[in-house]
């Protein structure tokens, strides 16, 4: 019998390269793509004088404007994507989003409330994250013995699903309820919030930084996730420490979570669909899964927007239209493929 | 030398105790059988004994250590553990979930090495699942799955291995030769093997020993000539049971019911 090691290593490299080449395609993409054309010859140019903080000609200020909103939507589509990816590691069930626990639910009612007062972009933006953190930790607390103890009853990942969803509800209730006393004038901008929307979103460090210790701490973690994954509770007697696994898988990706929608609203289906898709090309193992799907879900969610202000160009859509519209048909193709 | 031992064990589940007292211990090259009534539990006292759970009462030593002294991964690299069932959500390869066994033994590496795979592919040789390798764990018969579980407790490469009701699911040949693996890995290696079964003929086999759990606090252990007697095991089995020498082999059989 031959022993042959799969080259486990070289496919990772290749894989992660080959996205990353594909993601920093999506980003000139997006620079390129809009009302007024910058042609690929003027590239170089431009990003020379972007980078010597100087963008005189209209290449350069248009590369730079779109391109700094393309670096949001990318850390966005990251950061939901790795979030979905441990929720699903978490829970055990590939069906899960950043969006299942109700994360996302608390960010509405706070910003909703905060737009029904009038109040300022920057305070919208605190009360989303407050709104997601104030759920998050209320999570915590209800299910804390579930996700704690590592020898847990059978189930316990689904107490904290159940949990969640029923939260989440509650969220939704909230929401509809906001919306359905809420004068004319400020429904639009309510609604374009719920939909996740990326026009307006300034460019900050902050949810890079966040993303880049998220992306850290899961890669850190990324063998204990595979034998989550595979053993549930019984990897204790592998040496993995379940409940402390869990408990960061939940911290880390809620705040992934929060700082997503914070800078973009609740967008939809890239926390789902990303890590399945990712899970269907290069399968279940998460050393190289999360790499891979904080890039692809980064790529989606540029492409996404590009194709959200440009497709009936002079007017932009929302990014969460968009990414429903095509992560929809996806889905359910692959729900289908599932059960076959 | 490997061993586990229980000193003044207590279970329950909720108002009902199981399990009252047991002090008890398995030491190298024994194979021990717990049998009892659904229920009884049996489950639970294994596992307790592999860790994931904690005792009512009482401590569980492993070498003569208590398990929750143990360091989880110096514990992993002494016992292993098969739980009675499992449910795949995700579509890991069959060589994936068998290397997964290999994890405490890789410390802080990322990837596993060769004699990992080396570890892995003779487990799955010997289970004669080699062939299955590449195949998603989700599509294996519950038999092949069974099996595959066994060869991932075989590459964890421990002295001691607990395995609830490692027979499940296999067919004739399988159990036969499952169980024959078990002793040998206690006779020739010197390793400790605790498992659960409901074949009163398969444990009387392959076992040196066997632990009775009636469910109500009561239990009696010692070695099989002690312990497999038809009128004590049907005393814990609820069912009256005739023992038959065929071959030099002691065959049970339950007694034909007067209802």
């Amino acid at each position: 019998m031959q022993a042959s090691v799969p080259p486990l290593r070289q496919r990772a490299t290749l894989i992660v390269g080959a996205m990353l080449a594909f993601s920093i395609a999506t980003l000139l993409f997006a620079g390129m793509t809009g009302s007024i054309r910058v042609p690929l010859d003027e590239i170089p140019d431009a990003l020379r004088q972007l980078a010597s903080g100087q963008p005189d000609s209209l290449s350069a200020s248009l590369l730079e404007l779109r391109v700094s909103r393309a670096l949001v939507a990318f850390a966005t589509g990251g950061g939901l994507a790795l979030a979905g990816l441990m929720m699903q590691a978490l829970l055990r069930n590939p069906l899960a989003d950043p969006y299942v626990l109700g994360v996302s639910s608390g960010a509405s009612v706070g910003a909703l409330l905060a737009l029904l007062l009038m109040a300022s972009t920057l305070m919208v933006d605190a009360a989303a994250l407050a709104g997601a953190i104030g759920v998050a930790v209320l999570l915590y607390l209800l299910a804390r013995r579930d996700l704690r103890s590592g020898q847990a009853a059978e189930g316990g990942a689904s107490m904290l699903l159940l949990t969640g969803v029923i939260v989440s509800a509650l969220c939704s209730s909230v929401v509809t309820l906001m919306l359905s006393i809420a004068p004319e004038g400020r429904l639009r901008s309510m609604i374009f919030w719920l939909i996740g929307d990326l026009a307006g979103a300034p460019l900050r460090l902050l949810p890079w930084l966040i993303l880049a210790g998220c992306l850290l701490y899961a890669m850190r973690n990324a063998r204990a996730m595979n034998m989550v994954a595979l053993h549930a509770e019984n990897a204790v007697t592998l040496g993995v420490r379940v409940g402390a696994l869990r408990k960061g898988l939940f911290f880390v990706s809620a705040l992934l979570t929060a700082s997503a929608v914070t800078s973009a609203g609740s967008i939809g289906f890239v926390g789902l669909i990303v890590p399945h898709a990712c899970r269907f090309a290069f399968g279940p193992d998460h050393r190289v899964l999360i790499p891979a799907v904080v890039l692809a879900g980064g790529a989606f969610l540029v492409l996404c927007d590009t194709l959200a202000r440009t497709i009936i160009a002079p007017q932009q859509l929302p990014v969460g239209a968009i990414t429903a519209m095509i992560g929809a048909p996806v889905f359910l193709y692959q729900l289908h493929r599932l059960r076959k | 030398m490997n061993s586990i031992s229980t000193h003044d064990l207590r279970l329950s589940i909720g108002q009902r105790i199981l399990v009252q007292g047991l002090d008890w211990t398995a030491q190298a090259g024994e194979c021990w059988s717990i049998i009892g009534r659904n229920g009884a539990g049996k489950s639970t006292l294994l596992r307790t004994l592999a860790g994931l759970q904690r005792p009512n009462g009482g401590s569980v030593q492993v070498n003569g250590r208590a398990v929750a002294d143990w360091p989880l991964t110096e514990l992993a690299r002494e016992r292993a553990f098969l739980a009675q069932s499992r449910h795949d959500a995700f579509a890991y390869t069959v060589l994936e979930s068998v290397l997964s066994a290999r994890h405490p033994y890789h410390a802080n590496r990322y990837w596993e090495g060769s004699d990992d795979h080396q570890a892995a592919l003779l487990a799955l040789a010997s289970m004669e699942v080699d062939d299955l390798a590449a195949r998603d764990v989700r599509t294996l018969s519950g038999g092949e799955r069974q099996r595959v579980a066994i060869a991932a407790l075989l590459a964890q490469q421990t002295p001691l291995l607990l395995l609830d009701e490692p027979a499940n699911a296999l067919d004739l040949a399988h159990q036969v030769s499952v169980m024959g693996l078990l002793a040998r890995l206690c006779r020739e290696q010197n390793r400790t093997v605790v498992m659960i079964g409901h074949d009163l003929n398969l444990a009387s086999r392959i076992s040196t020993h066997a632990l009775l759990l009636m469910g109500d606090g009561r239990w009696t252990a010692g070695p099989n000539d002690q312990i497999m007697r038809p009128a004590l095991l049907g005393d814990y089995l609820g069912h009256p049971i005739d023992m038959i020498e065929h071959e030099g082999r002691r065959i049970f059989i339950p007694k034909e019911g007067s209802a």
